[in-house]
């Protein structure tokens, strides 16, 4: 591991890309993101790599495709607008099987929204967002360290299954500097990517990358495999931290900037006697829905906090399947909910049962 | 026997799903042959649209890749930055460039991206059924301009070369149209021309090509060539719209 | 043990940079961290904050509801968080900037001293934010010196050595008060 420095949230994650063997890079300015972009446009021109602010977000993930077919490692960053805007192209890239890393920053929305931390643009990433039947892996660290961890390995993920995945932060965690180290810089192993459109070099038959299919039957096909690998990947790929559960009566289900504060919350909650622990779902999709019903006949109840007006908590639902009630508590717009208000909303659950 | 006439290696051994006295055909033959001519089928990388040319990924028999429409520019600006050794092409209509795409079309001749535009246009949507285009003339009826094309309230048809020639990056621009043998001959000039410019690393090149849609048009084949002779050409001049290469007299 | 500070003042001040040493003071001596600055529109011109935390344990929210202390570069930052520091907290302040009877708390310690003006007679007019950090390791247990100062060795860039000597100079100017 290197020495330990101080970094920013966009700053690490960026570092983090490179060293994973990212060298090309597609971003359109916005906030709060804005570092990320900024770091890649002054680091990859020394490492050979390629930043290029284009004209849109709608070009930015258009040029991701390209790259992503013609084989390279390759990652985009945005905030909600931004990500909007890029539906249409991650569509196409999941819709031609192709991997590449997209990074959403979230901000308060709808419309143009805010610029302060938020969580609601999570149906958009773990729903669909764009038409069509398809998945993103969404990664949502909750710390910077994490960060750094998680973004080698959502490369390699998306090498893996052929994926785009999704990295959700917010302004608050691209913004704040934790101390990190990053691992030590072994080879970076890229597998062969033989679907790439590189030029047959007239030794091979011709590529192509395409989401087209006319025929019904044969579109139903390539979605119907498509979808066993989702399997293979709710099955290998789900990731969770479970927090304080052993003795736990009360369960706190957070992810992101949010936890952390839930965790405070549960620090004040246990002085006072109640005994709390926390879900903290790393990937929002696949969802840790086993984490959850291993719970749901235990507890007593659970809280879902959000920083949006309640989107993870139909997935804690569905997982918990009606063995325990699940309470909502959210602040949205760019508020963030503080330790009290979590604790309050969990007693008020509490004193209602 | 003597072979004088092949299909190009470039151009797939498939039939072509275009209307019958469509143009685009002779189009596809010229970038095949353009691609064959250069030795550059190994290394070539085409990037194919939304509209009628959308197959085109199964007609060139080199890398392909099918675009979202309009997007093609920004496609293609992908590739080449990843594989800039390589030869990267779009194959793009005139609703799917000069309209949805005008963006993409427009910054990526601004960044002087060394990439070649093969740009039909036919002043229709030929694919959805006969929409009218942005390069739809005056007075012209299609389905959305059933009183034919108002300035007033439908807006100027959109003349690319023009309009990209004042950008910095573009190296070569020029308007062809395939409506007689000789103009085929220019057409395919032009086209070789284009791919030589990104060879020599010279910047963004695009080759307008004027083209029939008789199906949309409501012409047999032999009308819909005079129709263009006599309508297209005179608005849209044909021509050279800027030569970077002849400008720098090397 | 957790120190959580909140820095508030006009952008220029060197709000952040303050923080950051903050944070790496922290650091340097084996602690948790977390440094969060505002960002948006108040970055560019109106006032601006960072919250650092230092903490034997992992940080849970980096967000400050109630700081252990509160340095205040101007009038308007005092008066947007004193009623939130802790009781018995510290409220760190540049007397040239705000009259210390302005300061309503009387459950806090207060540490006011012309930052500004020294920061002036030094010939280095930004770097009253140092004279502040300076002070407040003399006043406080909770940061030395010898650590805040390698604390701001780790801030600079290592390529301007002259850079380091001129904020430590600020520094103990503001430790020698």
């Amino acid at each position: 591991m290197s020495e330990k420095v101080l970094m920013k949230g966009n700053e690490a994650l960026a570092e983090a890309a490179i060293r994973s063997g990212c060298k090309m890079f597609f971003g359109y300015p916005i906030t709060p993101q804005t570092e990320l972009a900024a770091y890649m446009a002054k680091k990859m021109p020394k490492i050979d790599g390629v930043f290029l602010q284009a004209e849109s977000e709608v070009a930015a993930i258009n040029m991701v495709y390209g790259a992503a077919s013609a084989g390279k490692r390759v990652m985009t960053s945005s905030s909600s607008p931004g990500v909007s805007l890029k539906q249409e192209g991650i569509s196409y890239i999941a819709g031609s099987d192709l991997p590449c890393v997209i990074v959403n920053i979230v901000r308060g929305g709808p419309g143009l929204g805010g610029i302060q931390p938020a969580q609601s643009d999570y149906f958009q990433a773990v729903k669909g967002g764009g038409h069509g039947d398809y998945n993103l892996i969404v990664l949502a660290p909750s710390s910077i360290q994490e960060i750094v961890d998680i973004v080698h390995d959502a490369f390699d993920i998306a090498d893996k299954y052929r994926m785009p995945v999704m990295i959700m932060g917010d302004g608050m965690l691209g913004q704040m500097m934790e101390p990190i180290s990053f691992p030590d810089a072994d080879e970076v192993k890229i597998p062969e990517k033989p679907y790439a459109t590189n030029g047959t070099q007239l030794k091979r038959k011709k590529n192509i990358v395409n989401s087209l299919y006319i025929e019904p039957s044969e579109l139903e096909k390539m979605v119907f495999e498509r979808y066993e690998r989702y399997k293979k990947v709710e099955e290998n790929e789900v990731r969770v931290e479970e927090y304080k559960l052993d003795d736990a009566e009360y369960v706190i289900a957070a992810y992101g900037t949010i936890a952390r504060v839930a965790k405070t919350a549960i620090e004040k909650l246990r002085a006072d006697g109640v005994k709390v622990g926390l879900i903290r779902p790393i990937t929002l999709w696949p969802f840790p829905k086993a984490s959850f019903e291993n719970v749901a006949g235990k507890v007593k109840g659970i809280l879902t906090v959000e920083m949006s007006m309640g989107q993870m908590v139909e997935d804690v639902r569905l997982s918990v399947n009606g063995k325990c009630p699940v309470d909502f508590y959210g602040r949205t717009g760019g508020m963030i909910p503080t330790p009290d208000e979590i604790c309050a909303a969990l007693l008020k659950m509490k004193e209602g049962k | 026997m003597e072979k004088v006439f092949e299909r190009p290696k470039s151009l797939s051994d498939i039939p072509l799903h275009y209307c019958p006295g469509c143009t685009h055909g002779i189009i596809h033959r010229l970038v095949a042959q353009a691609i064959d001519e250069l030795g550059i089928e190994g290394k070539t990388v085409g990037v194919a649209p939304v509209g009628c040319a959308v197959f085109a990924y199964n007609y060139f028999e080199c890398d392909m890749i099918e675009a979202s429409h309009g997007r093609a520019p920004a496609v293609a600006t992908g590739v080449k930055r990843a594989l800039p050794e390589n030869v990267v092409f779009t194959y793009q209509g005139d609703g799917d460039l000069a309209a949805i795409g005008t963006a993409e079309t427009v910054h990526a001749a601004s960044r002087g991206e060394n990439i070649t535009v093969i740009f039909v246009n036919n002043a229709i949507y030929g694919m959805t059924g006969g929409q009218m285009a942005p390069t739809t003339l005056e007075g012209q009826v299609t389905q959305t301009s059933p009183y034919g094309r108002d300035l007033k309230t439908q807006g100027h048809p959109v003349k690319v070369c023009e309009l990209l020639s004042n950008t910095g990056g573009a190296a070569y621009l020029e308007r062809v149209s395939v409506d007689s043998v000789p103009n085929i001959k220019k057409a395919k000039a032009a086209i070789k021309k284009a791919f030589q410019y990104q060879i020599e690393g010279r910047g963004f090149s695009l080759v307008e090509v004027l083209s029939t849609c008789p199906t949309n048009w409501g012409l047999s084949p032999e009308e819909a060539v005079k129709w263009l002779r006599e309508n297209m050409i005179p608005f849209y001049p044909l021509g050279v719209y800027k030569d970077k290469g002849a400008e720098n007299n090397d | 043990m957790t120190n959580e500070f909140v820095i508030a003042g006009f952008g220029g001040q060197g709000v952040l940079f303050m923080g950051k040493v903050l944070a790496y003071t922290g650091l340097v001596s084996d602690k948790q961290v977390s440094w969060l600055p505002s960002y948006g529109p108040e970055m560019r011109g109106g006032t601006a904050n960072c919250h650092v935390i230092i903490s034997d344990d992992a940080v849970a929210s980096p967000l400050i509801i109630n700081p252990t202390t509160l340095f205040a570069m101007n009038f308007p930052s005092l008066q947007k968080f004193e009623n939130n520091v802790v009781s018995g907290g510290t409220i760190v302040i540049d007397s040239t900037l705000i009259d210390k009877n302005e300061i309503t708390r009387d459950d806090v310690k207060v540490v006011a001293i012309p930052a500004a003006k020294w920061a002036e007679e030094l010939n280095a007019v930004k770097l009253a934010n140092m004279i502040l950090l300076g002070a407040y390791a003399k006043e406080s247990k909770a940061v030395d010196i010898d650590t805040l100062l390698k604390g701001l060795e780790k801030s600079m860039p290592k390529n301007k050595p002259e850079l380091f000597e001129l904020n430590k100079k600020a520094v103990m100017r503001g430790y020698n008060m």
